[in-house]
């Protein structure tokens, strides 16, 4: 069993909502991004998702564009976030997942990206410009090295398409709750519940939902609809307004453990 | 050799669709839309109805009489699409995909825009069909190109001025994007050239070759033969690929693209796709791009702010690879050398775009036999480069 599976395993047993915390890489540097790793990791975060910056995000909100802005401006590569990865592997138990488009590890070769991330034991991936078709060579590498390659499903995929991507995903299915970028809202999407009832009426597989979800409202909303939130805009936000490596480690953590809070049955 | 996309969009080892799980719906019903109303005979009415009674196509095929004599080899004729309304081929294209956004109910359409000439096009036929008209511009082209953004407007377009990334036409391209996916049951993205995920390279494609059929038949008449070289500037590549497409199993035809080789191929700021480019995955599409050993994009750069894009389309790529086509470059010094040579020798102030091809055919032409025809694609008129040209003139004499 992976370890996404077993986290998720464990989290269904004491009933709680998993919390997907989510950081760029090397914003403001890395360094910073291995202390708040380990931060977020004692806050009680339940997986984590380290951002590959990418120099055309189409899919972020202006929050993570900066973000990624400011990563790439101090020279944060994906071989350089590997390292870091394999860094902090012995400290952590959480699953470590990397969220990138998919141009950087195509510059890099799939097959040595999928060979770097065993070796320094990533748990999974998510790329939100390689769907299933386009990807399956490279996450068919993915799985065979024992990382889950988390596929994403959003309000306007079909039923035909859910049920596809519901049994070619591995982790878990990530689901976009919202037709648009990542980015703060005042409320959340419509019809959450009802798409993730959809999903999961195709198979047993844990369901994250991202997109749109920053506050503890929001996440505590979302307990028992959906196995996991994924928030990140509000972590990079919170990351963007911190004046110090130490100011930024605890505010995040702050926010980790009033969302992970939300998350827990009251 | 055909050059024709699998079902997926790819040519070859390019294009494909490398696009979000919030866009392959919209992509999917896109894909369905082309392959049905396009080849109703209404549609194919009402379009050919528009090229002829609002856009002006045919465009005419002129000799170059004194630019052949000056040149003193192979007889040259200049495809004129600057004569169609708004003073480009752009016009082809989104005539073709207003209508197709209207048969498919989508009321807004979207689009992206470097110099502004795509965006004017798009506000042009989003008048004539009564569409709602919002355009994504990088602010340092809404500074650089004042009087298109004004033309927008006048035509009744909303233009968004996009401050991230490196403020240019690849983060207007981002910026549209983001909206597409934002207001995807409303809105049509109506893209530019040939580029973005599948079906858009086939849809743009399909749209611009009406540019290389009409060549092919003018050519047939004057000549009673196939020409034996096209030209055309290669930024995306929509006009080349318009041009060329209808002669790509005519293997006795050569076919040229010219990229923008801005301050030069060494100097690194220049726009040369193809020629310096790596095979990446960018804009949706896999093809080669101007970007570093991380897979960062890089920016662009060349004097012509249509040139101005770090990808270039898959079909190009495609045929470039395959052996079918061949890719040069021209600097900015020798396309701003062109746009003053064509100028004065027939009378026709091409676009800076434009004027790439010309500045290849000026080093083509003589090596060639008198016996042989080449055709240009003047893809545009030079109107909107005038003063930009005149500030740089008169930077070069001082």
């Amino acid at each position: 069993m992976s370890r996404i599976a077993a986290r998720f395993e464990d989290l269904r047993k004491r009933n709680e909502t998993a919390l997907v915390a989510f950081v760029t890489a090397g914003d403001p540097d890395m360094d910073a991004t291995e202390a708040m790793l380990l931060g977020l990791a004692d806050a009680g975060a339940d997986l984590l998702e380290i951002g590959v910056p990418f120099s055309d995000p189409i899919a972020e909100g202006p929050t993570i564009q900066r973000s990624s802005e400011r990563a790439l401006a101090n020279g944060t590569s994906l071989r350089r976030i590997l390292e870091l990865v394999g860094r902090i592997r012995d400290r952590i138990e959480l699953p470590i997942l990397l969220m990138g488009y998919a141009n950087p590890i195509h510059a890099m070769g799939p097959v040595p990206f999928a060979e770097a991330a065993e070796a320094v034991g990533l748990d999974g991936i998510i790329v939100p410009d390689l769907p299933m078709e386009e990807g399956e060579p490279f996450y068919k590498e993915c799985r065979s090295r024992g990382i889950d390659a988390v596929l994403l499903a959003a309000p306007t995929s079909t039923p035909e398409r859910m049920e596809a991507l519901v049994s070619r995903t591995a982790g878990f299915l990530y689901y976009v709750s919202l037709q648009g970028v990542t980015g703060f809202r005042d409320e959340l999407a419509q019809g959450i519940a009802e798409r993730v009832e959809l999903a999961r009426s195709f198979g047993d597989i844990p369901i994250c939902v991202g997109f749109g979800i920053s506050t503890p409202a929001q996440a505590a909303e979302l307990r028992g609809v959906a196995d996991g939130v994924v928030v990140g805009s509000a972590f990079v936000r919170a990351i963007e307004g911190a004046g110090s490596r130490e100011e930024a480690v605890d505010a995040i953590t702050k926010l980790a453990r009033t969302l992970k809070a939300a998350l827990k049955e009251s | 050799m055909k050059s024709e996309p699998d079902a997926r969009g790819k040519f070859g080892e390019f294009g494909g669709r490398y696009a979000p799980e919030q866009q392959i719906a919209a992509l999917d019903e896109l894909t369905e839309a082309m392959d049905s109303v396009l080849k109703t005979p209404e549609f194919q009415n009402e379009l050919d109805d528009l090229l002829a009674s609002y856009a002006g196509r045919p465009t005419p095929l002129t000799l170059a009489a004194r630019m052949t004599e000056d040149l003193g080899g192979a007889k040259i004729y200049l495809k004129r699409e600057d004569l169609a309304h708004t003073g480009a081929h752009k016009i082809n294209n989104v005539l073709g995909q207003a209508l197709l956004a209207r048969r498919m109910g989508k009321p807004r359409v979207i689009a992206e825009t470097g110099a502004g000439q795509h965006g004017c096009a798009t506000a042009t036929a989003c008048a004539l069909l009564d569409l709602e008209c919002e355009v994504y511009m990088g602010a340092e082209d809404v500074r650089r190109q004042a009087l298109n953004v004004f033309r927008m407007e006048l035509l009744g377009a909303k233009v968004h001025s996009v401050t991230s990334g490196s403020n240019t036409l690849k983060d207007a391209i981002n910026e549209a994007m983001r909206d597409w996916v934002t207001n995807i049951e409303t809105t049509y993205y109506c893209i530019g050239s040939v580029m973005g995920p599948h079906p858009y390279p086939l849809l743009v494609r399909n749209f611009q070759r009406v540019i290389g059929v009409e060549a092919r038949q003018q050519i047939l008449k004057v000549e009673g033969r196939l020409p034996d070289v096209l030209v055309a500037c290669v930024g995306g590549g929509s006009n080349a690929i318009g041009l060329f497409h209808p002669f790509v199993e005519d293997e006795g035809v050569a076919l040229i693209g010219v990229e923008p080789g801005g301050e030069g191929m060494d100097s690194g700021r220049h726009g040369a796709t193809l020629s310096a480019g790596v095979p990446s995955i960018f804009h949706g599409k896999r093809t080669y791009v101007l970007a570093d050993d991380d897979g960062q994009i890089f920016p662009a750069h060349s004097i012509s702010a249509g040139l101005d894009y770090p990808g270039v389309g898959p079909e190009h790529a495609y045929l470039r690879d395959s052996g079918r086509a061949e890719y040069a470059v021209a600097t900015d010094d020798e396309a701003l050398d062109a746009f003053v040579y064509l100028s004065r020798m027939e009378g026709i102030i091409p676009a800076l775009e434009s004027a790439h091809a010309i500045a290849h055919v000026r080093k083509l032409a003589p090596t060639l036999p008198k016996d042989n025809i080449v055709i240009i694609n003047l893809s545009g008129r030079g109107d909107k480069d005038v003063s930009e040209v005149a500030e740089l003139l008169k930077a070069g004499e001082s």
